[in-house]
């Protein structure tokens, strides 16, 4: 046994010549351009059609390459070209199909053409469906599972090969949105505007009960509101006037999909080696998944073939001062190699980054102080610590809104009577909750509308983010946050139930004016004039824990401020999800993260058609307001216009006096960046970002070199303290046989 | 002993399934089938039809238990518990709800919790019998209320104290080792090191007062004193006569946990970002993969039982007297 430590600890010893031992990569990786970073979570699937999360969207958008995207600089957020050669042409049709004019008004649009061509000869990633034999046939287009004994990852096969992109395969990928095996989230929201597609999912789920192991072809059943034009073109008809379709289409869900790569994955041995299009995109972006290994890491590598895109030449006002078009008109992706380490725990990630052996972090509350300051004028920097090493910060208002809903439904803090009268009967609750009591309550809409306004007033949101975000955040005026169209910045987009203008500031109005609000509501102290009963309100939340309990109690306090109870019902996520379709709940915490930048994408969940109850929509409080609908109807298909911000402005103004949430707030992105990285800027609607970062090696390796420097003496103390101690024992057992 | 083993065996049997039984009844007290379609497709945009499409492509349109819409053996065979359970007899875990195959997860994942978790084993194993004979050594002397003393206080020092403070000293501070991730091959040694470390003295303290207590009460036995008077020494008698009988106790505690060493460590595994099967069946949990908990909870009872069998036989090894009927 002590052989084997000795040698172990001579090798640890000798081992004191500068190099870095607590370098996780390989040393040989030094002086690459590659990125490192972390994920915390695995993605489910990496399927294009049926990713939807950000920590999915986090690989996809790198590997995928869709018509549109973002642009990257400017702001407002504004969608150019990807894979497409330009903007989309939209033609619109009545609904005999005759053409109109592009001024047409909406009603009379019946659908909307949009055709599309990509840039020619982009190619697909290196693959093994690509690869062709000595006569130019598919090579592994024929497998059996022997074929596959040795194949354990895509990097197994021997050979890969690549094709051009063509206008089919992106149409193949409508086509696999309405696959009865594939699970798309968006399904319902595309086959309510593509032309057919409800129709060709109904046929495709007929096909595969016919014949339920067999590989369905989609290419055998033609989509009619999809056509290939010509080698480079397409077109996709969607009913009515649907402008936010542009939008979906600078999401993966409509990046292009070679037919083959389906026919490969399906072959007999793959699904059982976790080989499948959910595990191992096939794309035609500038990165590729050359490693996965989603318990450990996963690393995108350089696509060899995409060589369609410069880095942009303009961006906004100061980006030339930041920095940010040094590298303009370079070809990208500037760097080669994506590695993305499984960090579950917040410390050891930040510690890494510290290190210098992450490139990029966020910012956990644990780190919060460490990392940032706020000056005495509001103004967010890196500390002094940060600054030393060179750490910058990049923050942005993230397009999301995290709300607290009342539930339209209920009798005291709901909506109007005339609602509750259309509204469709609430399912009692399994513990015989508060369902049956909703129809017999006397209702008055101006008494509960007074009590939401009272609330709204007391729930201090700016106290919340300034104790549980670390000032991380902004109090939203409205559903709508900052970056989208819809919103007002300034004296002319704040809420004035709650807010008044101030010294060129919004301030929240007096506890007592929330008071006067209650008494005019019935409750005079917090207790109902008629029933000489406290006022009781019930939250229903997931939030359990230590961690939680601070908010809990806070919020507890923002309703005492009023004399109002609050009670807290903490619930399992299937529970408090089950009381939220059932319409079984007072007050909830919720949260918005938006798919595009479109006003439409907020306003809708509070549409009346979007009821959770009955309609299994997003409108989680169930709000009902027929001037609201009606003006949102008229909005929902406007282009971006002086016209549409004062639509939108009734639409705000509704909801303010209504008040059927508590607007919360915006989150705020807050992220740190080592020196070496260049043309990081935040963009919340961007998820391809990484193909626009460049990392500066020399300095990287240089100041990794000086920060993380091997300290050897514990070693030495560590071995002399032991060796010390065997001698004293040894003695001690001597002496002890010789007394004896 | 053949016999006894192969009753053993048949006795797994029943237990297996009760365990089964068990866990499918805890799980769907709790979630629902179209809960767990829900946490499976998310939450924005879920239609009632992606929730009764997932529901059927996964087996989970099926009655619970009893299904009295069929008839014959279809009333128990064309259920959702038989139709997850039955293959889990020939080892057969099938996929996960997120389409992964269960096996395979597995069988990946167990390399880097073995990593970890056998050289812990034997190495806490050495440093907790030696540690312990070393205070037995020195009983009542200032060496042994020291160590005693230590091993109270590092009993009183939570688990994850040793991974952070390991983590900031070692990694942070001296720069000695990575602070987290792995590698596979002689390579990543410098990222199991201090995890290994770290599990080895987080049980020295419970771990060597136990051996300690056991040792203690052989050393005051009828045979230790023959052997002392015999003239043997004081080290002779500890590791040629006391270590020997003491052994019984020790195998109870130790050799039931060898066949579950592969399972991991959720804490350990998720601080220092080892890709093993240590949060496998949390996530799980948390998923509400059902796919994943039973295979995951089976193969537990699987090993637990695999481990007592071997407690076993190892008792015959050890222990003459002791035979298997």
């Amino acid at each position: 046994m002590k052989r084997p430590v000795c040698f172990l600890l001579a090798v640890l010893l000798s081992a004191c010549n500068g190099e870095l031992w607590n370098n996780p990569y390989p040393a040989a990786d030094e002086g690459k351009p590659i990125l490192y970073t972390a994920f915390t979570e695995r993605p489910k699937h990496l399927d294009p059609a049926q990713a939807y999360s950000e920590n999915e969207y986090e690989f996809l958008a790198q590997i995928y390459a869709p018509p549109l995207q973002y642009h990257y600089l400017k702001r407002p957020y504004e969608l150019i070209p990807l894979a497409a050669s330009g903007m989309p042409a939209v033609h619109y049709l009545d609904k005999n199909r005759r053409p109109l004019p592009d001024n047409a008004p909406a009603e009379k649009i019946g659908f909307s053409v949009y055709e599309i061509r990509i840039k020619p000869n982009m190619r697909y990633q290196p693959h093994p469906v690509f690869a062709l034999n000595g006569q130019g046939k598919p090579e592994y287009d024929h497998l059996t599972p022997q074929d596959l004994r040795d194949i354990h990852a895509l990097g197994d096969f021997p050979h890969s090969g690549t094709r051009t992109v063509t206008a089919a395969d992106y149409v193949y990928q409508i086509k696999r949105l309405a696959h009865p095996q594939l699970h798309l989230p968006i399904f319902g929201v595309m086959s309510e505007y593509i032309v057919g597609l409800k129709d060709y999912a109904a046929t495709l789920q007929q096909e595969l009960k016919k014949n339920p192991d067999a590989f369905l072809d989609l290419n055998a059943y033609p989509l009619p509101g999809v056509q290939v034009v010509d080698e480079h073109t397409y077109r996709i008809e969607v009913h009515g006037k649907y402008p936010q379709f542009a939008y979906w289409l600078a999401m993966p869900f409509f990046a292009p999909m070679p037919h083959e790569a389906e026919r490969f994955y399906a072959q007999p041995g793959m699904r059982e080696r976790n080989l499948t299009l959910d595990w191992w995109p096939v794309g035609s972006g500038p990165y590729y998944l050359s490693e996965n290994n989603p318990n450990q890491r996963m690393v995108l590598s350089r696509n060899p073939y995409y060589d369609s895109e410069r880095y942009p030449p303009e961006g906004e006002a100061g980006d030339a001062q930041a920095g940010l078009l040094a590298d303009a008109g370079k070809p990208l992706p500037l760097i080669d190699k994506v590695v993305f380490s499984l960090e579950k725990e917040t410390i050891p990630y930040w510690n890494k980054f510290l290190q210098g052996y992450y490139d990029a972090s966020g910012i956990s509350s644990d780190s919060f102080d460490q990392a940032v300051q706020v000056s005495v004028g509001g103004e967010t920097n890196v500390t002094d610590e940060m600054k030393v090493q060179g750490i910058t910060l990049s923050t942005a208002v993230a397009t999301s809104t995290m709300y607290t809903g009342f539930n339209w439904l209920d009798p005291v803090v709901g909506g109007v009577c005339e609602n509750l009268k259309s509204a469709p009967s609430p399912q009692p609750s399994p513990d015989g909750g508060r369902g049956g009591e909703r129809k017999n309550a006397s209702c008055d809409p101006d008494r509960s509308r007074k009590l939401r306004q009272a609330i709204a007033i007391a729930v201090d949101f700016e106290e919340f983010v300034s104790i549980f975000a670390n000032g991380r955040g902004i109090a939203a005026q409205s559903p709508i946050p900052p970056g989208i169209f819809g919103y007002r910045d300034g004296e002319a987009g704040i809420n004035r139930i709650v807010y008044d203008w101030v010294s060129g500031a919004p301030k929240r109005k007096s506890v007592e004016e929330a008071k006067r609000l209650l008494v005019e509501a019935g409750y005079p102290n917090g207790v109902d004039a008629q029933t000489r009963q406290p006022l009781v309100i019930n939250l229903d939340t997931t939030a359990t824990g230590v961690g939680n309990k601070a908010r809990l109690d806070w919020l507890r306090k923002q309703f005492d401020k009023i004399s109002v109870q609050l009670v807290v019902r903490s619930t399992d996520y299937n529970r408090f999800q089950d009381k939220i379709r059932k319409g079984d709940t007072q007050m909830f915490y919720f949260g918005w993260n938006a798919d595009y930048p479109d006003p439409e994408n907020f306003l809708f969940l509070l549409h009346g058609a979007q009821a959770k109850v009955g309609k299994d929509g997003e409108n989680a409080a169930n709000y009902s307001n027929t001037e609201y609908d009606q003006l949102f109807a008229q909005m929902k298909n406007m282009e971006n216009s002086p016209a549409r911000q004062t639509i939108i402005d009734k639409m705000l103004e509704i909801l303010r006096r209504d008040s059927p949430w508590l607007w919360g707030f915006h989150p705020k992105n807050y992220v740190l960046q080592h020196g070496w990285l260049h043309n990081v800027k935040s963009n919340v609607m961007a998820n391809n970002k990484l193909k626009y970062w460049r990392v500066d090696t020399t300095r990287r390796d240089s100041l990794r070199r000086d920060w993380n420097q091997p300290s050897c003496w514990p070693l030495w103390l560590g071995a002399t303290t032991l060796l010390l101690f065997g001698v004293w024992m040894w003695r001690a057992l001597r002496r002890r046989e010789d007394a004896k | 002993m053949l016999a006894y083993l192969l009753r053993r065996i048949f006795y797994a049997v029943p237990i297996l399934i009760g365990v089964n039984l068990l866990t499918f009844a805890l799980f769907f007290v709790v979630n629902t089938p179209d809960d767990m379609a829900r946490m499976q497709l998310g939450i924005k945009r879920v239609t009632p039809e992606a929730i009764g499409k997932w529901k059927q492509q996964h087996g989970y349109d099926k009655p619970l238990l009893v299904n009295g819409a069929a008839s014959g053996t279809g009333k128990l065979t064309d259920t959702i518990f038989w139709q997850k359970s039955a293959s889990m007899f020939v080892l057969d875990f099938g996929y996960s709800d997120d389409g992964r195959n269960i096996s395979r997860e597995i069988q990946t994942r167990m390399g880097p919790s073995l990593a970890i978790a056998l050289p812990t084993f034997v190495v806490g194993l050495v440093v907790y019998v030696s540690f312990a004979l070393l205070m037995t050594l020195f009983r009542a002397t200032a060496l042994d209320i020291a160590g005693v003393a230590l091993c109270v206080l590092l009993m009183s020092v939570s688990g994850l104290f040793y991974i952070i403070g390991g983590q900031f000293v070692v990694s942070k501070l001296w720069h000695l080792v990575p602070i987290s991730g792995y590698d596979g091959g002689l390579g990543g040694f410098k990222f199991v090191a201090l995890p290994i470390v770290i599990g080895v003295i987080g049980s020295v303290g419970s771990s060597s007062r136990w051996y300690r207590t056991i040792f203690l009460e052989e050393i005051g036995k009828d045979y230790v004193r023959t052997a002392r008077a015999k003239g043997l020494s004081e080290l002779r008698v500890l590791f040629r006569h006391v270590l020997k009988n003491a052994m019984i106790p020790i195998l109870t505690g130790v050799v039931v946990v060898i066949p579950l060493l592969f399972m991991g460590s959720l804490l350990t595994e998720s601080f220092f970002g080892i890709p093993g099967l240590g949060s496998y069946t949390i996530d799980a949990i948390n998923a509400q993969d059902f796919s994943v908990v039973r295979a995951m909870v089976f193969l537990g009872s699987l090993l637990y039982i695999v481990g007592l069998i071997l407690t076993d036989i190892s008792y015959t090894m050890v222990d003459p007297r002791v035979r298997l009927q």
